[in-house]
């Protein structure tokens, strides 16, 4: 591999040298364009999320951020509740998928099982992945929630109707289960073989080598799996909309009916009623855009640190 | 005489089987043990999702519900504009989409190497493919709904082709560095340049891998729902103009399974046994054609 990189350097010069047709000139300055315009697009997403929420800003400021109380019919909008569902239901999902999807990273590279039997696993835990939001909002409905409401009923002391934070919580893990599972994977594979050899020589059993040597190897790219699931569970929007309840209230226990931004987003966006309503759903979205942002670009910084140790 | 130590043997091998103790012994098998059993509980989900959406989608499936409009409750109805409609607005995203994304993948695999622009556009399509959809369904509605003042085909396909934009990217980009360096090599030895090792050597020879980007780009705007809500919104009518609202399976999916009818609830699992069967074909289609080739 390094042999090639100094090839790749040495003819990196003949590379770049332009030739006698017009054709190359060009043909770089459209790969450019096209490079730009991905740029251009998220800079123009930005302006006009931002743009179209401004009315909003105007008249509820940081105010929006600390009221509770959406009510349309008297043009009163505060996002707060939102907000809380939208971190609530993602936490509640990575609570669960962090040490499930790690399980099952750990169960696919320690040499648990042999690659036939590996690769069809691992290619279902993708597929998970595939299936549309939608389908598991179906499933959520029809199938997780009466399955789950004698045992919410049970530990909410008989209030609970199955739809809630909880059940949105624990849709949203399987749904970023994937993300979490195979970025872990990756990560988990790609620590040389000797250190783990090298623990196993020293006496250490296999799960002391995965705790004591393995997942502190690859901490960065762990922690950068769970902060890449993270952002999905803060930005899905289909399954949660149709098992959370869709009550705009902060919920009085982890069972009761809440509300996300991006489900608000879904039932209200078409018919929003007059434009402080609709400019207040374009502020949600803008506050749920920024959220995402940074918790992506957090997971951007602690993969690139993988990819630098790696070198 | 140097004793061969034959008496020490047994010692030594006692030490050297010294067995592991209890707690580190259960710790063991314990960890193992819950490894397996959470990979189990993973695969749960997905069995159960399979096996619910064939049975029930199975039993609501007919003639009548592919191939006709929806109907007022009480008379029979169906989703074939929806069908079409998804059709419809997949095909202008994804002609949309891979004219962009290939180039850029091109941009970043052979001309943008190390430089601060690759850099920071490879930045940019890592954080456009974190934004949720559901964003930019919303971007989507600010740029070409409420000029137009209707949702229309065209806005849900802008939606759904900016999804798409970072899986194509990424895996032409993937696909192009995955051709071996003296391929290129060879084209400009024999005089080619860069635009014509490009276009005759390098990218027919990645061809399998963007294939695959495309059809996973598809397959993930295909089950795409939260952005065509408002952007494409629905239709009682067959596709005429696409700047008309057009119905899609997955948004039908949302609005019956919310519904108070059990017919409209039955054509909801229909629509999803097609519409997942669609997008797994596309998938699995996909990481095929990539592992023929490699």
């Amino acid at each position: 591999m390094t042999q090639l990189t100094r090839k790749e350097e040495a003819s990196s010069e003949i590379f770049t040298q332009e030739g006698t047709l017009p054709a190359d000139p060009i043909f770089n300055n459209v790969v450019k364009v096209a490079g730009l315009a991905v740029i251009g697009v998220l800079i123009w997403m930005t302006l006009v999320v931002a743009g179209d929420s401004l009315p909003a800003i105007r008249q509820f400021g940081f105010g929006f951020l600390t009221d509770s109380n959406w009510d349309p019919n008297s043009d009163q909008f505060g996002g707060l509740s939102f907000v809380f569902g939208t971190v609530a239901t993602a936490l509640i999902a990575m609570a669960f998928a962090i040490p499930i999807g790690l399980g099952i990273a750990i169960f696919l590279t320690e040499d648990f099982l042999p690659e036939a039997v590996l690769t069809p696993i691992s290619f279902m835990v993708e597929l998970l992945a595939a299936i549309p939001s939608v389908v598991y909002g179906l499933w959520g409905i029809f199938v997780m929630i009466p399955i789950l409401r004698p045992l919410l009923q049970w530990l909410s002391g008989g209030s609970s109707s199955g739809y809630g934070l909880f059940t949105a919580g624990l849709l949203l893990s399987i749904m970023v289960l994937p993300t979490v599972a195979s970025i872990s994977r990756e990560v988990l594979k790609s620590i040389p073989r000797s250190l783990r050899n090298a623990s196993l020589a020293l006496g250490a059993t296999r799960w002391e080598t995965i705790f004591r040597v393995m997942i502190p190897a690859g901490t960065s790219g762990i922690v950068g799996a769970c902060v890449l699931g993270l952002g999905r569970a803060l930005g899905e929007t289909m399954a949660v909309t149709m098992v959370i309840g869709n009550a705009p209230e902060i919920p009085k226990s982890i069972f009761a009916p809440a509300y996300t931004i991006a489900a608000v987003l879904a039932n209200e966006f078409g018919e929003a009623s007059g434009e402080l309503h609709l400019s207040s759903l374009f502020f949600a979205g803008f506050l749920l855009f920024v959220i995402t942002l940074l918790v992506n670009i957090l997971a951007e910084i602690f993969v690139r640190r993988v990819s630098l140790e790696r070198q | 005489m140097i004793s061969t130590g034959s008496p020490h043997k047994p010692d030594l091998i006692e030490e050297l089987d010294q067995p592991l103790n209890f707690g580190r012994a259960s710790f063991d098998k314990g960890m193992t043990i819950l490894s397996i059993i959470f990979t189990l509980i993973a695969l749960v989900p997905l069995f159960s999702v399979l096996y619910y959406v064939l049975v029930n989608g199975f039993s609501s499936l007919n003639w009548t519900v592919l191939t006709s409009l929806p109907a007022p409750t009480g008379s029979v109805g169906g989703f074939g504009n929806a069908i079409q409609g998804s059709f419809i607005i997949v095909a202008l995203a994804t002609a949309l989409s891979v004219p962009f994304g290939v180039l850029t993948g091109i941009y970043l695999s052979e001309y943008g190497r190390d430089n601060v622009l690759d850099d920071f556009i490879r930045f940019g399509v890592n954080v456009l493919s974190g934004v949720p959809s559901i964003i930019v369904g919303v971007f989507a509605y600010g740029v070409l709904v409420i000029p137009l003042k209707t949702p229309s085909a065209w806005a849900g396909a802008f939606a759904l082709a900016i999804l798409m934009l970072p899986i194509i990217v990424r895996t032409t980009e993937e696909a192009l560095k995955l051709i071996p360096w003296e391929l290129r090599l060879a084209s400009l030895g024999l005089g080619a340049n860069r635009f014509q090792t490009i276009a005759k050597v390098i990218v027919p020879a990645a061809f399998p891998g963007i294939i695959t980007g495309i059809l996973l780009g598809i397959s993930r705007a295909a089950g795409e729902t939260a952005p065509l809500i408002f952007t494409a919104a629905s239709s009682t009518y067959w596709f005429t103009r696409p700047n008309l609202p057009t119905a899609s399976l997955a948004t039908l999916i949302f609005s019956y399974a919310t519904s108070a009818y059990n017919d409209l609830k039955s054509q909801a699992w229909a629509a999803s046994l097609l519409l997942l069967m669609l997008v797994l074909t596309i998938n699995i289609l996909a990481r095929f054609v990539f592992r023929r080739r490699f």
